[in-house]
């Protein structure tokens, strides 16, 4: 589950060069932008029919912190 | 619950005017390095836009609109008893846009016109209220003009709307005849959300003032606008697009009681290519039944639903065709809905 969700996070942000950790602090990346938040949430509502709304992802930091969201909400 | 069901109702025929001026979004890099405005292009699918000049207006491109539809169609304009136009970009805060266009399109005096002010919902909407005063059998035949020019709106400064918005202009002639049948609506509105789409100042609870027009960088990615700019939360936008337009669409298929494979297009606001793609695989359509023209002519806002039906599907279209039409936007304000195009008069594309 947890291998599964950092590849779906690596391949929604078109991540290629490297590997990323569930500590990453995802706004760092220089992948990350606009465009990046709209595909991140077209994955995550094509694969844990999950709609995060903008306050509560604002407070999301880390990868870990999005898929802890997600597990909590689709368990 | 705002679902609707009108009887003989329908288009008879379709026009649309585009200004010449043509934006290629990969050469639109005044503001931007070339390789950020290649990849924001890429995403939204938008290669071209049309772009009025500081003197064309929405009527005007409605104006020419409607005289090539009269004109192909021989209409009769003393047969045309009401007029509604559609816009958030009128030429003057008053008088109503739509009663300038009553005089210069030379229609009668005892013609029924008004505005209505709302954004990318607004075709469907202005057509519930064109089909709601048709049935009262009253009026002969409806004018309904639809027109933006939102590349006057948003700030060339600000990635997030700066390669989105293009200017287009549609007219429609609705006319009461039982080839028609039947059609339904789904009309909705969230005014919680009216912060996702704005022009903060400008209006009358935040006046114009020198400062609303001083240019601001406004957020960590050094977008640049004023408080008479536009601005839009792309994904505020698009969480709300997942959530409400399935759900809208599934309702009014259900108050219809007509089936998905029943429908021959599917015509979508076109608000970008990517979130129509994504949008359109949620919704499990087939690819060919979903026109766009997204790529040719940007996000038009209220006029990219008839403007699409115009510029792809003029040639495509069978003698009786079920369409289910779907608005959304600015507001928030959504609509849906299900018509039948009869023998749909499509007028070739206006440039001025």
């Amino acid at each position: 589950m947890e291998q599964k969700f950092i590849d779906l996070f690596k391949e929604t942000l078109e991540i290629e060069d490297r590997e990323i950790e569930m500590t990453d602090t995802f706004r760092d990346y220089d992948e990350w932008d606009s465009l990046g938040l709209l595909s991140l949430i077209a994955m995550i509502d094509e694969e844990y029919d999950l709609i995060i709304e903008s306050n509560t992802f604002q407070t999301l930091e880390t990868v870990a912190d999005v898929h802890n969201y997600i597990k909590s909400k689709t368990v | 619950m705002a679902l609707l069901k009108f009887n003989n109702i329908g288009i008879a025929g379709l026009s649309a005017c585009v200004p010449k001026k043509t934006i290629d979004n990969y050469k639109y890099t005044q503001y931007f390095e070339e390789a950020d405005v290649k990849n924001i292009v890429d995403k939204v699918g938008i290669k071209e836009r049309r772009f009025t000049d500081d003197t064309m207006c929405s009527s005007d491109l409605c104006f020419a609109a409607a005289e090539k539809l009269i004109k192909d169609m021989s209409i009769d304009k003393s047969e045309i008893d009401l007029l509604i136009f559609v816009s958030q970009t009128p030429d003057y805060r008053m008088p109503a846009t739509s009663i300038i266009l009553q005089n210069r399109l030379g229609l009668s005096k005892q013609t029924a016109a008004f505005d209505i002010s709302l954004g990318c919902s607004a075709f469907i909407y202005g057509l519930s209220v064109v089909y709601g005063l048709m049935q009262s059998g009253g009026f002969r035949k409806a004018l309904l003009l639809d027109g933006e020019t939102r590349s006057k709106v948003y700030s060339p400064k600000d990635r997030q709307t700066a390669f989105i918005f293009g200017d287009g202009g549609v007219a429609a002639i609705i006319e009461n005849n039982s080839k028609y049948g039947e059609s339904y609506f789904s009309l909705n509105s969230d005014g919680s959300k009216e912060s996702y789409i704005k022009i903060n100042a400008g209006g009358y609870r935040v006046p114009s003032s020198t400062e609303t027009l001083t240019e601001k960088v406004v957020d960590t990615h050094g977008n640049i606008r004023t408080e008479e700019h536009g601005y839009m939360n792309g994904a505020d936008v698009f969480n709300f697009v997942l959530l409400e337009i399935p759900k809208d669409i599934k309702l009014l298929m259900s108050f219809s009681n007509i089936a998905l494979h029943e429908i021959d297009y599917f015509v979508l606001h076109q608000a970008n290519d990517y979130m129509n793609n994504y949008l359109s695989k949620k919704l499990k359509l087939e690819t060919e039944k979903v026109p766009n023209c997204i790529s040719k002519f940007g996000n038009t806002s209220s006029v990219s639903i008839p403007l699409t039906i115009v510029s792809e599907l003029q040639k495509n279209l069978k003698e009786r065709n079920k369409m289910l039409l779907s608005g959304f936007g600015v507001g928030m304000s959504w609509a849906s809905a299900i018509i039948n195009l009869e023998n749909c008069f499509i007028s070739d594309i206006v440039e001025i």
